[in-house]
């Protein structure tokens, strides 16, 4: 019977050992450097604010950390969609101004992997920006890191929140180099094919209500000019 | 006594990583695809949105009454010209099987009309609708690109808008529908040593 219980035991020490060694794993990519920051192409940035309830629109099953805004907005409770998110946002340029107006999709991926240090959400955004045009953004986006450093520290805070600085890069693909795809359609960037970024900078969360202070910021590298083959 | 207790930390972090392993963190629910194959190649596959119960959200600096109530659309100058809607889509069966946002700008180098739909199971689409509607009523775009299950496609929408006729209270008024005729791209694929 000792041996019984001692094999439990040790199960359960076990199963504990590998859940903070898969915690605190050193070896999970932290990227916190943009490929695009490289580049030597044109890009465009902008700002929006990830909180919900800075945001025009957002909505969810109505069950999830972060709050529906408006109150009343129709949530998405239908099974397909219960694991997805929609938010319309404003977006802001580089010096701040208001430059268009950004709709995400968000839904929790079956590819989401967490032996391998990958959070996965699969996302589309749809950009209208007058002095660009329209553009759609398809990417995978890892939030491991996120998690990793201030999710599971803010849900083991007493206070159930995380107040700090946090910067990361959250795309991860399909682009080679973990960018997104981009895809003008109208204006200035009709028919352009495009890689972008989308970074987080966070500086409070709530393990209970999500974003409470943060920005988001999408990078998009125009295609580089063909260079004429001698 | 100490061995047993060794053995144990070694099953429990086995057990551990291969529950991980076997039970996917992620399971997305599906409703099943109703494609069709149409007669001159490619498949079909329609999409509707019952009006108003689908509406998520109307935004625009011209609309009376804002949908979600309490909706807050910016009054910046540079989006005076815009509008944008979404929504809920369904499938043929009528059933929820994803969102999609419907954006209209007037523009000095042409009016745009998108179309992105998201289908969480699937994938997404964008399509890039022509300024003015066909005979019939009807508005046709293009596939501009796609995600996933819809990135190698190319292909149509097609929008058209068809009033209810049921008198019931709770029966929409109407209903958005999307027709999309998908079209496989040529892909080069290598020859395998096998073939030959």
């Amino acid at each position: 019977m000792k041996h019984v219980v001692m094999l439990l035991v040790g199960a359960i020490v076990g199963a504990i050992l590998f859940g903070i060694a898969l915690l605190y794993n050193p070896f999970a990519a932290n990227r916190s450097l943009s490929p695009l920051t490289v580049t030597d192409a044109d890009i465009i940035s902008f700002g929006y604010s990830p909180v919900p309830a800075e945001s025009i629109v957002f909505t969810n099953n109505g069950e999830s950390m972060h709050a529906p805004n408006p109150e009343k907005v129709l949530q998405l409770w239908e099974a397909p969609i219960r694991q997805t998110s929609a938010m319309a946002v404003l977006l802001h340029d580089a010096r701040g101004a208001p430059a268009g107006i950004g709709v995400k999709f968000s839904s929790k991926s079956e590819s989401t992997r967490l032996l391998g240090a990958q959070a996965i959400i699969d996302s589309t955004w749809h950009i209208y920006a007058p002095n660009y045009g329209s553009l759609f953004i398809a990417q995978t986006e890892n939030y491991w890191s996120f998690l990793q450093q201030v999710g599971f520290p803010a849900w083991r805070s007493s206070s159930s929140s995380w107040r700090g600085t946090w910067h990361g890069d959250v795309t991860a693909g399909p682009g080679a180099l973990g960018t997104a795809a981009v895809s003008g359609a109208s204006g200035l960037l009709r028919g352009l094919e495009m890689e972008a970024v989308e970074s987080l900078s966070v500086r409070a969360f709530s393990a209970d209500h999500g974003f409470v202070s943060a920005e988001g910021r999408l990078i998009i590298a125009l295609p580089e000019p063909a260079v004429a083959d001698d | 006594m100490f061995k047993t207790f060794l053995i144990g930390v070694v099953l429990g972090i086995a057990a551990a990583a291969g529950a991980l392993y076997a039970f996917p963190a992620v399971d997305q629910a599906r409703e099943t695809s109703l494609v069709a194959v149409a007669p001159n190649g490619g498949t079909l596959e329609t999409f509707h949105i019952n009006i108003p119960m689908d509406r998520i959200m109307i935004g625009g600096q011209a609309e009376g009454s804002p949908v979600p109530p309490g909706l807050r659309w910016p009054a910046d100058e540079i989006l005076a010209d815009v509008r944008s809607e979404m929504f809920k889509i369904r499938n043929a069966r009528d059933a929820v099987v994803g969102v999609a946002v419907r954006t209209a700008a007037r523009r000095p180098d042409g009016n745009v009309i998108d179309w992105m739909l998201h289908l969480p199971a699937r994938g997404s689409l964008f399509v890039s609708m022509e300024a003015q509607p066909r005979d019939g009523g009807v508005r046709v775009g293009r596939i501009v690109s796609g995600a996933r299950e819809f990135a190698l496609l190319t292909g149509s929408v097609g929008e058209r808008w068809v009033a209810g006729t049921s008198t019931d209270e709770d029966a929409p008024a109407g209903r958005i529908e999307l027709r999309a005729s998908y079209v496989a791209q040529m892909e080069p694929v290598e020859l395998l040593e096998d073939a030959q």
